[in-house]
């Protein structure tokens, strides 16, 4: 399969605080990637690159070459709002808008135009919550506050209202850290499921979830890219020995 | 602790209700249908309030119409876009001008309105009263919006919203209630003043509905049936009185129940 993201010599500042040296990598097509590292490492600050997060802090400076679909994103006349169209997120703390559950996910549809009737709109709302996995749980109560589902539920729900604006990269910033061990199963499992369709990328601090729902894996320390290998021979046998360090709990 | 907390808070409380009271004891007895709709007549002649109620209200709803728009959009701008110099001199200039004495804008207005105009009008007064509510609704609408938390505005953006839409149908929404709080206390602000309506609107003894002319008010007519000789005209103060507050708790029991959050 082919690269959907390539990232070439890529540095990054807040300042005069360089945050990212020179990383170079390549995010394949309809696979998941995870990114791991300890805290602080610039994992969530290279996430955020891919769909031009950063872009709302002030300071911030960026320097090489990132391309998704052979696209440079960082080029001068680039449609931000489309590239994060194209690149949906899902954060660390679920972020529901205060609105109803319908309206959460059809935000997206809405700002962008995508539905051609009432009805269409309907049943966008529908299918994002079916491939979040949320539908049979919400159905009967879609009109009433985001706010009253869950933890886990609202984490679903931040996922449904990505996918609804059909994406092709989904970007997940440690999406399950907040939850407790069946909701975190059930965003993993959907992970997988999502690979189907979507490129997935994930940063996340839980070593066993890395392992069991990725197919490669990036390990990052202190702003530097230390390797990429498939995630099975990361966790068995990797090529630097700060990662098997870090992989198996010696430090971080 | 807990006790001397209560005790403020119970003092606090007290003197409001000493006050509500005193007026309503006070005032419900000059209160009638004549009072309530008629214009002032000269003193033992009855008389009443109903062009003030409506000069008020005419005024109050000019200067929202003016100072509303103009104080959100300001205080939007300063919480969105205003971490700059520009923005630190507005606030700065916002808190300034909240600290100004109300007697100060009346004679401001009168300067650049009433004399051009060669004669005071409701449309000055108005505009008086806007002025002290716009920073006023500047500054509490940016404390609003600032507290909405980042991670919303990056859900909405991370979706493909541009920055006007971000601000308008999730940040705005999000700090409605609170930004509602802050129009409905400078309302309620601007409908007690005497002071900036003193030499703008002046009064009026007639129902005047056009903003060209004088016009009277409740707290201007408060002000000169208060310090008339007469006890008649002392007890007709103290009705107007009860008249206002009313007003502007029925003023703020709407404005509650319309902004109540919904999600």
């Amino acid at each position: 399969m082919g690269n959907k993201i390539t990232v070439k010599n890529l540095n990054f500042f807040y300042g005069k605080d360089q945050a990212l040296f020179d990383i170079s990598l390549k995010i394949p097509e309809r696979e998941v990637m995870a990114f791991v590292g300890p805290s602080g490492c610039g994992k969530s600050t290279f996430l955020r690159v891919l769909n031009r997060m950063n872009d709302t802090i002030p300071y911030a400076r960026i320097e090489g070459e990132v391309k998704i679909d052979g696209k440079d994103i960082y080029k001068a006349k680039t449609d931000v709002v489309a590239l994060r169209r194209m690149v949906g997120m899902v954060f660390q703390k679920s972020n529901p808008f205060p609105k109803s559950i319908f309206d959460n996910v059809a935000y997206g549809i809405r700002i962008n135009r995508m539905h051609s009737s009432k009805k269409d709109l309907a049943d966008r709302v529908e299918k994002a919550l079916k491939d979040a996995a949320l539908w049979d749980e919400v159905k009967d109560r879609l009109p009433t506050s985001a706010f009253g589902l869950s933890g886990g539920q609202q984490q679903r729900l931040c996922i449904a209202r990505a996918l609804a604006v059909q994406p092709e990269v989904i970007l997940m910033d440690e999406p399950a850290s907040a939850l407790d061990p069946i909701a975190t199963q059930k965003i993993e499992e959907l992970v997988v499921e999502l690979k189907k369709d979507y490129t997935i990328v994930i940063v996340t601090h839980n070593m066993q979830q890395a392992a069991r729902i990725s197919d490669r894996t990036a390990f990052f320390m202190l702003g530097k890219l230390i390797e990429v290998n498939p995630t099975e021979k990361m966790f068995t046998n990797p090529d630097d020995k700060l990662t098997e360090d870090y992989i198996t709990g010696r430090f971080g | 602790m807990t006790m001397l907390t209560a005790l403020c808070a119970i003092f606090a409380i007290t003197i409001l209700v000493i006050i509500l009271a005193y007026i309503a004891v006070r005032g419900v007895s000059a209160i009638n249908i004549e009072f309530l709709i008629d214009t002032p007549k000269p003193v033992g002649e009855g008389g009443g309030i109903g062009n003030a109620i409506l000069g008020s209200a005419l005024m109050t709803l000019l200067a929202t119409a003016i100072g509303l728009p103009i104080g959100i959009g300001a205080g939007v701008y300063l919480a969105e876009f205003g971490d700059n110099w520009f923005g630190n001199t507005v606030r700065f200039l916002s808190d300034t001008l909240i600290g100004v004495p109300s007697i100060i804008v009346g004679i401001f207005v009168y300067t650049i309105v009433v004399l051009p105009m060669s004669r005071q009008s409701g449309f000055a007064g108005a505009l008086s009263l806007a002025i002290i509510m716009i920073p006023i609704v500047a500054r509490t609408t940016e404390e609003m919006i600032r507290l909405v938390p980042k991670s919303m505005r990056e859900g909405a953006l991370a979706l493909g919203a541009p920055q006007w839409r971000v601000t308008w149908n999730i940040v705005m929404p999000a700090a409605a209630s609170g930004i509602a709080t802050g129009a409905m206390l400078s309302i309620a602000r601007i409908s007690g003043e005497t002071a900036p309506l003193l030499f703008t609107a002046l009064n009026s003894r007639f129902y005047n509905y056009f903003f060209d002319q004088p016009m009277a008010s409740l707290t201007v007519q408060i002000y000169n049936y208060a310090t008339g000789p007469f006890e008649i005209e002392h007890q007709m103060a103290w009705a107007a009185t009860l008249i206002l507050v009313g007003l502007i708790l029925f003023i703020n029991i709407v404005v509650r129940f319309l902004t109540k959050k919904k999600y």
